[in-house]
């Protein structure tokens, strides 16, 4: 095996063959893909979800987590929080020339990992090689089908006046991980990405409620983000309270260094889930039961006043807007 | 790394917030200089706490703001120059210029990278040793002897390729510039507490002992900013003007003597100008003789634009403590942190974008 992947293992010729059959068959076999036919062929019951996502993360091994584990969690995520259950995933890498072929080994090693972890089968995939500088290291896209049992409604329009807002552990540790390794800020080694496939801690939840209206990962513009997508597509306002949002002790202070909020930073194992407020106790306790819920809090509900505003009550017993994220949050300069 | 609970102890409010309503008995307007003061206050909505008789104003204590557009268009001509890289702290890539701005400039072709600190800048220079590098020197003296301290290492090293644009402010003397215009009437003053880490307290005596207006040194914690409001009100009950710190843990009266020399080493003090505030003498620094060779203003050619300010845009009012964000007409209507007009609205110490992200005001 070569050291570094060459532009001709993208070539569909010998060199892909060998990197199909040596490096991603003996990972990933499993029944549907191994025919290795131009489309992966199966059976299918009932309602569909069907959810794409591209991962270009830098770099592309973290704390807690590498582009691989982040693409199959990622793209399992969103269709847990449709109320799916993940079965089948497409996986397609772009890699620059020159990756060393032990780090596509070891990110491939952790696809297979995860998707074990997370019982989903990748049926089909695609490996293209471009020019050094063309792409930064490897860029993976996924997507994912999965299976909505019967009588599950689950959307980001249903959220209703009334409604509990759980959030299943600490904010931020994805953004704050990734950042520490990219601009070498090592000022904290413990702190790892959250990086993780929900959809386990979803069935257990729809297993035990049929009260869960809204489920969403807040990954890229953290909590606060997703908080104000979901006021907005069910019109309603939302209000949080800052001292029942977990944080870790770390996270926090490497926000107050960089000036980021934590409401802002990416997390790759977290779910906020909008429910029924009669069943929210018995859903957050079976929640904590998890090993990605542990954590998992009440953290505020939704009000029917200032539709698509989110307000935050301070630990200070102030409040104040959580608004969107603008742009790409940026550290500060004095 | 328990940088925020131990400063976050939200039982101590109650007893600071009864004893500023107990001291602040009499009306006062009190100025906060600093931009990340303003962030904490609204963040926090420390304004809900406070008595009717008190009035926080916001002041020109951000560096990004406070740059005149015609400083900005040099910066972005420069960007535009061949075989040139502008290395800048990140909050200034969004500024709009006259009609331009570095991230454009950087999306037309310009070499514009974002550096965390003047090492990073240092570390292009000795890497693209064919390219000249410009770092966008913008700072209180908070930001200063870093600069300094740059052009120092740069000079030992023999870096022939290294520049800076000196857009950097001093605290004091603006302060003098707004109270000497008459504009404003203060009966308190929250100074800055990095920039005092730097310059000690002393620098701000003055303003007790001439204009007879409270000064207190306040850390950035909510806590701090309270106890520095109580510290305040108390001077007023008693009639009293003079510096206090409430800082101590991050401040003495004289300062970071090291810091001091190193930027007075290289900078000598300078006219500036200020957007909005216009030309306060004594306000800026400029590279001594000596080290002109890293000056980017003296050893590049470029051309500016005709500045231009947009029209509705009171970042200057509000700069200047005359005006609220909430008086101006383009507030989160046409002017927001994605399609900002000023640059109150852009920085992340930016009064308008503080009420904007964190207000009651947006409504």
């Amino acid at each position: 095996m070569n050291d570094k992947i060459l532009l001709a293992h993208g070539s569909g010729g010998q060199l892909a063959h060998d990197l199909i059959r040596n490096s991603f068959l003996p990972a990933l076999d499993n029944p549907v893909l191994s025919p290795l036919d131009d489309s992966a062929t199966f059976e299918a019951d009932g309602k569909l979800a069907f959810t794409t996502d591209s991962y270009v993360v830098q770099p592309i091994f973290f704390p807690g987590g590498n582009i691989g584990k982040l693409s199959v969690c990622g793209t399992v995520n969103d269709l847990a929080m449709a109320g799916a259950v993940p079965r089948y995933l497409s996986l397609a890498f772009i890699i620059e020339e020159g990756l060393l072929t032990n780090d596509l080994e070891r990110v491939i090693n952790s696809i297979k990992e995860t998707a074990e972890a997370a019982g989903v089968n990748i049926v089909t995939g695609d490996t293209k090689v471009v020019d050094r500088g063309c792409a930064d290291k490897l860029f993976i896209n996924t997507a994912g089908i999965g299976i909505v049992p019967p009588g599950v409604n689950i959307s980001g329009h249903h959220a209703q006046p009334g409604d509990v807002i759980i959030l299943s552990g600490t904010i931020g540790d994805h953004g704050i991980a990734v950042l520490s390794q990219r601009e070498g800020l090592n000022f904290m080694t413990k702190l790892e990405s959250d990086c993780a496939p929900l959809n386990g801690l979803v069935a257990e939840m729809l297993g035990i409620s049929a009260g869960i209206r809204c489920l969403r990962d807040p990954t890229r513009g953290g909590l606060a983000s997703t908080l104000n997508e979901l006021a907005e597509q069910s019109g309603v306002s939302i209000s949080i309270e800052e001292a029942k949002i977990p944080v870790r002790e770390e996270v926090a202070g490497a926000c107050e260094m960089l000036g980021l909020d934590p409401l802002y930073v990416a997390n790759e194992g977290k779910l906020v889930a909008i429910v029924d407020r009669k069943d929210a106790e018995a859903i957050l306790e079976q929640m904590q039961k998890n090993e990605y819920g542990q954590n998992a809090a009440i953290i505020g509900e939704v009000r029917e006043k200032h539709r698509g505003r989110v307000t935050m009550k301070t630990s200070f017993g102030t409040s104040r807007i959580v608004d969107m994220l603008v742009g790409e949050p940026l550290p500060r300069i004095c | 790394m328990k940088l925020v609970s131990e400063f976050r102890q939200s039982e101590l409010v109650p007893g600071l917030v009864s004893s500023i309503r107990h001291h602040a008995t009499r009306e006062a307007r009190i100025m906060e200089f600093c931009g990340g003061h303003t962030v904490a206050i609204m963040k926090f909505g420390l304004r809900q706490l406070l008595p009717p008789t008190l009035t926080l104003t916001s002041g020109p204590g951000c560096p990004v703001c406070v740059t005149d557009n015609a400083d900005l268009d040099k910066a972005i001509a420069l960007a535009g120059l061949p075989n040139v890289i502008v290395a800048s702290f990140g909050d200034m890539l969004r500024v709009p210029g006259s009609s331009s701005s570095l991230q454009e400039a950087k999306a037309a072709g310009g070499d514009v990278r974002i550096v965390y600190s003047t090492l990073d800048a240092l570390t292009l220079a000795r890497t693209n040793p064919e390219k000249s590098v410009i770092f966008i020197g913008i700072g209180f003296e908070t930001t200063a002897p870093t600069v300094a301290a740059s052009i120092l290492q740069a000079a030992r090293e023999g870096l022939n390729n290294y520049y800076v644009l000196s857009l950097h402010k001093l605290c004091p003397p603006v302060i003098k510039g707004l109270l000497d215009s008459g504009e404003i009437n203060l009966q308190g003053l929250i100074c800055p507490g990095h920039v005092s880490a730097i310059i000690g307290s002393r620098p701000w005596e003055f303003i007790a002992r001439d204009y007879g207006i409270p000064c207190v040194v306040s850390g950035f914690e909510p806590l701090d900013i309270l106890q520095s409001i109580e510290m305040l009100a108390q001077q007023v009950a008693r009639d009293e003007a003079r510096v206090e710190i409430a800082y101590r843990r991050g401040v003495n009266p004289e300062g970071n003597t090291i810091a001091i020399n190193i930027m007075e080493q290289v900078f000598a003090p300078a006219p500036a100008r200020w957007r909005g505030i216009g030309e306060v003498a004594s306000s800026g620094l400029r590279l001594r003789p000596e080290f002109e060779r890293f000056d980017a203003e003296l050893n590049f050619e470029f051309e500016t634009e005709v500045t231009v300010i947009r029209e509705g845009c009171i970042c200057g009012d509000i700069l200047r403590g005359m005006k609220s964000p909430t008086q101006c007409a383009l507030f989160s209507r046409v002017c927001t942190p994605i399609n900002p007009v000023g640059p109150c609205m852009v920085s992340s110490e930016g009064s308008c974008a503080a009420y904007y992200n964190y207000g009651e005001s947006h409504e």
